[in-house]
């Protein structure tokens, strides 16, 4: 026996070819199928090694393999393995490669279980230091250091990043290798398979994941079991799909990508226990192309699950089929969108179509079909091993369970961070994100994505969920929260969204194809200061058409960015018609450089780097620029080491 | 089948169960524009002129596609309407010659029509429009897709005809353009010029070369003729003006039916009064045939000639 | 399977390639994933190749290249043996991202999707990494580099032959 999942012993009857229905229960607990003490220690033995307790004497290092590796994790994994084989510790350390803790601003990390202890920034120098303490005292200096306090944390979960989350669907991440299936059963995975196919009919999985209250992640908010229902009902029989949506190609969102690269299984149980509830035999999950290592590891969970029986044909006897194919994304951000992924897959231009009825009824191959989003399918297990109404205690009213947001911008603690639903706003960004970066002022919060909207302080203390957020002007979206401060212009970033949109504009639709493309040569030239005041109702003529007649989702909510911003900035908007004046100091057409006279020392340095020769000044006097000559490149700006040239 | 009671602009009027809103407004004689929409091809429902109000829907919805539902009130000029109509008549506008005046489709366009109904002039919006060569290197169609509006009606019906598919969507977004392989010409395609696309478009983008030039769409009368030289039995159509017939368009392409460029060419020869002398590629170049070469006869010919010769 | 050379070896190819349409042939939506193997075979897609595969699986000429067309993924130009793919995402553009790749677009002494004359690298740009807690960032092939600067960008790119 190497691993959880092998057999014990010679007894032990179990293969993929000869299924067996209490298998998972058996790789857990067991054996079952006999008696035998020194069976059952072994089982136990694995078991704890993936998941140790205090005091047992194992330590185990976790290394971030996610968006750590981007930051150096891997060389600090080598030398880390090294280390401890030349110290002879592998048999009581072992080194593991996870998936992303979420605390992405303080990678690469690296912590150590069961201690919990919680190391930051971590690099190959550190790596001897990190070894030398184990069973002894921490390495102090690699700790977080409290902002607040300034004191140093040890533990992870007394990090207030970490503290103030609830790690649902995140349980996994961060702590178990999502290259190994025996980690995640381990973890009590695949148990919400075994209780549906042994213990549940379609129908009652249906009204389970109804009495959750779960809703579709992937932005609209659909009722979860609501769809399945749907898809249990089809009037066709024959052939039925599910299809995971992971094409998250919402610029600041990286959640679905966390959960595919740190718990893959989670992901592939929801598809199977879906597939079972719907009367389907046949999943694909269409992963956008730039996530190879969510492809990665997709592909070797898939292989795992195959290998022990729990996907494939006659899963764990019950003689339930279902497989699972890989379909990855070739770029187009509008694949996303339900009709346009069923399109890509079936191997067309990913244009959406016009739905007549629903996917649940004609979907892809024209079959009925359950499109969800990856992390909507990793809430799936744990509904059914805990139950709907246990779920449906958290989060509000209407919307249930946690949501993971990936909290970007000009915060402190960017990251993925999970929260219940009915968060605030303010809990998210100030409590769990730390605030606003270098002590400047809040001023919006994008959330949804390019189709969501920007809000201002005043609903910083807004509940957040799909109907709050709806009746503001923004949306859940993926859940991409993108910090901006006081030194972002309002005006640049609904330019920067629509920018976005109109070039993943599939280009079926006349307002999305057309219409898009003028709003942004407005937002253009209203950024670089040639804006006249009708483009203000131009605008909103625009959006208000482009919502209502676009084809499919992108053309519907493209607009709002605009329309969010219009709605709480107007200002900023009338200062760049009127005065030709940008407030934050962005649009660096409409800025005027300046050289304070009392800062200046008369360094020269800024005449030096001054391309247009805008500059001048006698040596040690104060120099000035020439604003008829000026570029506006910012380069004396960048330069000055005394903070002399001003910008407005 | 079963009908189905709705009210349009205020009017109770029933349709059968299954049509589309825009099948129930024609058949009660109330006007809907529409560009993509064509009963003899698959519905897409891209160009959204043909959008309605529909109570109790936040957006506006296609009519071209939309099945009429028991007791939907549906507005079909509401001011929401009127509003997208226009805006999008001005967007097209916006990236589209406005060269009505030489225009060869003036008078038979359904964007002009349109822009005149909605009282829209111009599109109002400055910035980048298509800037495409006019194609004019195949003797058979002018294609001028700087004044395309994406439709895609030509896409569609060439499709129709097993193995054909010469036209697709390319690049997406702005950029879209409907185009051969590599974006090539027509010319440069395995495109055999049998007209069905520029049957079926509603604008100025497909155009008949050898009529180019030789009339006004309002002096132009229409006259269907049926072809004979195969058991299809394509409908043309003769082009008069003055009494004179000018040339041969293709006719409806749907029915199933190939409208191959033979038979127009047959036709053209047959009615035509001064038939333009057929081209045929030979490699990579168009030459002119002789008619007898053109419609596939000269060894027929040449055998009838030798046995009536002898 | 690429090699550094820039000379080609058709006939291997070739052979990769047919085998490849074989795989495919059978498959309900082959054709991307049929692309994407071309493409990883020839580094882009000519056109004979987007040719043999449309008479392979009976797909019209002008499907497929509407389709490689519509994809950011497809390039129909030979392209550099360093891939540079610099995020353009929210995260990054509020980040700075713009000077970074302005950086490395001088550097180079490349546009946007050009290719150095040696045909070393490749400038392109992508909506969203999803790498946003490192932002700025960009992705050399498959590797992603975060937190970058202008300088540090233009650094990390010697280590790519
Ligand atoms: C332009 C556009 C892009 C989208 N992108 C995604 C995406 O990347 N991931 C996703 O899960 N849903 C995306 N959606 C939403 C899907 O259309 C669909 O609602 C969702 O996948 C359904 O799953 P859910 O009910 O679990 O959320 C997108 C929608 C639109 C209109
Ligand atoms: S709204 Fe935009 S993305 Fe959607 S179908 Fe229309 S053009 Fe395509
Ligand atoms: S002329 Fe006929 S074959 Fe050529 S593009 Fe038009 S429809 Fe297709
Ligand atoms: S060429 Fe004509 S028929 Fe074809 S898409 Fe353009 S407007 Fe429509
Ligand atoms: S005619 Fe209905 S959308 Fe074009």
């Amino acid at each position: 026996m190497n691993n959880l999942m092998d057999k014990c012993c010679d007894k032990c009857a179990h293969s993929p070819q000869t299924p067996c229905k209490d298998y998972v229960a058996c790789r857990l607990d067991g054996p079952i199928c006999h008696q035998d003490e020194a069976c059952k220690e072994k089982r136990a033995r694995f078991r704890d090694e993936v998941n140790p307790a205090p005091g047992q004497g194992r330590t185990v290092i976790c290394v971030c393999a996610g968006g750590c590796i981007s930051s150096g994790s891997m060389k600090v994994y080598d030398k880390l393995e090294k280390a401890l084989a030349e110290k002879g510790l592998g048999g009581s350390v072992e080194v593991r490669k996870v998936g992303c803790h979420g605390f992405c601003e303080m990678g690469p990390i690296v912590t150590l279980e069961p201690d919990k202890v919680f190391y930051t920034r971590v690099t190959e120098d550190d790596v001897d230091e990190i070894v030398a303490s184990i069973g002894g005292q921490v390495v102090e200096r690699l700790l977080f250091t409290d902002p607040e306090t300034g004191g140093k944390v040890t533990r992870y979960d007394q990090v207030p990043f970490y503290a103030r989350q609830q790690k649902l669907v995140l349980k996994n991440c961060g702590f178990i290798s999502p290259e190994r299936i025996d980690h995640y059963v381990a973890m009590g995975g695949y148990r919400a398979l075994v209780k549906v196919l042994y213990g549940m009919t379609p129908r009652e999985v249906v009204d389970d994941v109804k009495v959750s209250g779960l809703r579709g992640r992937g932005g609209a908010g659909f009722p979860t079991g609501a769809k399945w229902e749907g898809a249990l009902n089809a009037r066709t029989k024959d052939k039925r799909y599910v299809v995971c949506n992971a094409d998250e190609g919402d610029p600041g969102a990286f959640m679905d990508r966390s959960v595919l690269e740190g718990d893959p299984h989670a992901v592939l149980e929801g598809m199977i226990v879906c597939g079972y509830a719907t009367g389907s035999d046949e999943g694909y999950i269409y992963v956008r192309a730039e996530y190879p290592m969510a492809i990665y590891r997709l592909k070797i969970a898939i292989a795992q699950a195959e290998q022990y029986g729990l996907l494939g044909d006659n899963i764990l006897n019950s003689g339930f089929n279902f497989h699972i194919k890989i379909k990855a994304g070739a770029g187009a951000f509008v694949c996303g969108e339900g009709t346009a992924l069923m399109t890509s897959i079936e191997g067309n231009r990913g244009m959406p179509r016009f739905k007549v009825g629903r996917s649940t009824e004609k979907g892809l191959w024209d079959k009925p079909t359950t499109l969800n989003n990856v992390e909507t399918f990793a809430n799936v297990p744990m509904i059914i091993n805990q139950g709907g109404g246990w779920y449906a205690a958290i989060g509000t009213e209407k919307s249930k369970g946690t949501k993971i947001f990936s909290l970007t911008g000009k915060v402190i603690n960017t990251g993925l961070v999970e929260v219940p639903m009915g968060a605030t706003l303010r809990q998210i960004i100030f409590d769990v994100g730390g605030g606003i970066m270098g002590g400047k002022g809040f001023k919006a919060v994008q959330a949804g994505g390019p189709s969501g909207g920007c809000l201002p302080t005043e609903h910083l203390d807004l509940p957040i969920d799909y109907d709050s957020l709806g009746a503001v002007g923004a949306m859940m979206g993926s859940g991409g929260l993108v910090v901006m401060d006081d030194t972002t212009c309002m005006v640049d970033v609904a330019r920067y969204f629509l920018n976005f949109t109109q070039s993943e504009s599939c280009g079926k639709c006349t307002p999305c194809r057309e219409g898009t493309k003028r709003m942004l040569d407005i937002l253009t030239r209203i950024c670089e200061g040639k804006g006249v005041p009708e483009d203000i109702e131009t605008l909103d003529r625009l959006s208000r058409v482009i919502v209502k007649t676009s084809l499919c989702g992108l053309g519907q909510s493209a607009p709002n960015p605009v329309m969010s911003t219009l709605r709480y900035f107007k200002d900023e908007y009338l200062a760049h018609i009127n005065e030709k004046r940008c407030p934050a100091g962005t649009c660096q057409a409409l800025l005027v450089y300046s050289i304070n006279a009392e800062k200046c020392t008369g360094c020269g340095l800024c005449a030096k780097n001054c391309p247009a020769g805008a500059i001048t000044g006698e040596k040690k006097q104060p120099h000035v620029i020439d604003i008829k000559a000026c570029i506006k490149c910012g380069n004396c700006f960048q330069k000055c080491k005394f903070g002399a040239v001003e910008k407005k | 089948m079963d009908n189905v009671n709705l009210t349009i602009n205020g009017r109770q009027v029933s349709a059968p169960a299954g049509s589309t809103i825009l099948d129930a407004a024609v058949a009660q004689g109330i006007f809907i524009p529409t560009f993509c929409h064509d009963p003899n091809l698959p519905g897409v429902a891209s160009c959204r002129i043909c959008v309605v109000e529909v109570k109790g829907q936040k957006n506006l919805t296609p009519s071209c596609m939309t099945a009429v539902r028991e007791g939907m009130v549906v507005e079909t000029e509401s001011p929401a309407v009127v509003e997208a109509r226009k805006t999008i008549l001005e967007l097209i506008l916006a990236n589209h010659p406005q060269d009505c005046l030489t225009c060869e489709k003036n008078g038979d366009c359904r964007l002009q029509d349109y822009a005149f109904i909605y009282g829209v002039k111009e599109g109002g919006f400055t910035g980048e429009r298509h800037n495409y060569a006019i194609e004019e290197d195949n003797p058979y169609i002018i294609r001028d897709m700087n004044k395309c509006i994406l439709c895609g009606k030509c896409v569609r019906t060439c499709a129709q005809v097993e193995g054909r598919a010469v036209i697709d969507y390319a690049f997406r977004g702005f950029r879209t353009k409907v185009a051969p392989p590599m974006n090539n010409t027509l010319g440069d395609s395995d495109c055999v010029y049998c007209g069905r696309c520029v049957a079926v478009c509603p604008v100025g983008a497909l155009l008949y070369k050898p009529m180019a030039g030789k009339g006004r769409t309002w002096e132009i009368a229409r006259e269907p003729v049926t072809c004979s030289f195969c058991e299809s039995g394509c409908q043309f159509y003769l082009n008069k003006k003055g009494g004179r017939v000018i040339g041969v368009s293709a006719g409806s392409p749907g029915l199933g039916r190939p409208l191959c460029l033979k038979g127009r060419l047959g036709m053209e020869l047959l009615y035509c009064d001064d038939p333009v002398t057929p081209q045929l590629k030979k490699g990579d170049v168009f030459q002119e045939v002789s008619w007898a070469e053109a419609l596939g006869l000269k060894g027929v010919i040449d055998k009838i000639k030798k046995l009536e010769g002898e | 399977m690429t090699c550094k050379c820039g000379h080609v070896d058709d006939s291997v190819k070739q052979e990769d390639l047919q085998a490849a349409i074989e795989k495919f042939k059978a498959v309900k939506g082959g054709l991307i994933p049929l692309l994407q193997e071309a493409q990883d075979i020839y580094g882009y897609l000519p056109k004979e190749v987007m040719q043999q595969i449309s008479s392979g699986l009976s797909i019209p000429f002008s499907k497929t290249f509407g389709v490689v067309t519509f994809y950011a993924q497809f390039h129909l130009k030979p392209r550099g043996r360093n891939i540079i793919r610099m995020c353009q995402g929210t995260a990054c553009h509020v980040r700075g991202a713009s000077r970074v790749f302005d950086a490395v677009s001088e550097d180079l002494g490349v546009g946007i999707n050009g290719t150095t004359g040696d045909l070393r690298f490749t400038l392109e740009t992508v909506a969203c990494l999803g790498a946003c807690g490192l932002a700025p960032a960009m992705m050399v092939n498959d590797d992603t580099h975060g937190r970058l600067t202008p300088e540090k960008s233009v650094v990390t790119l010697k280590q790519y032959e």
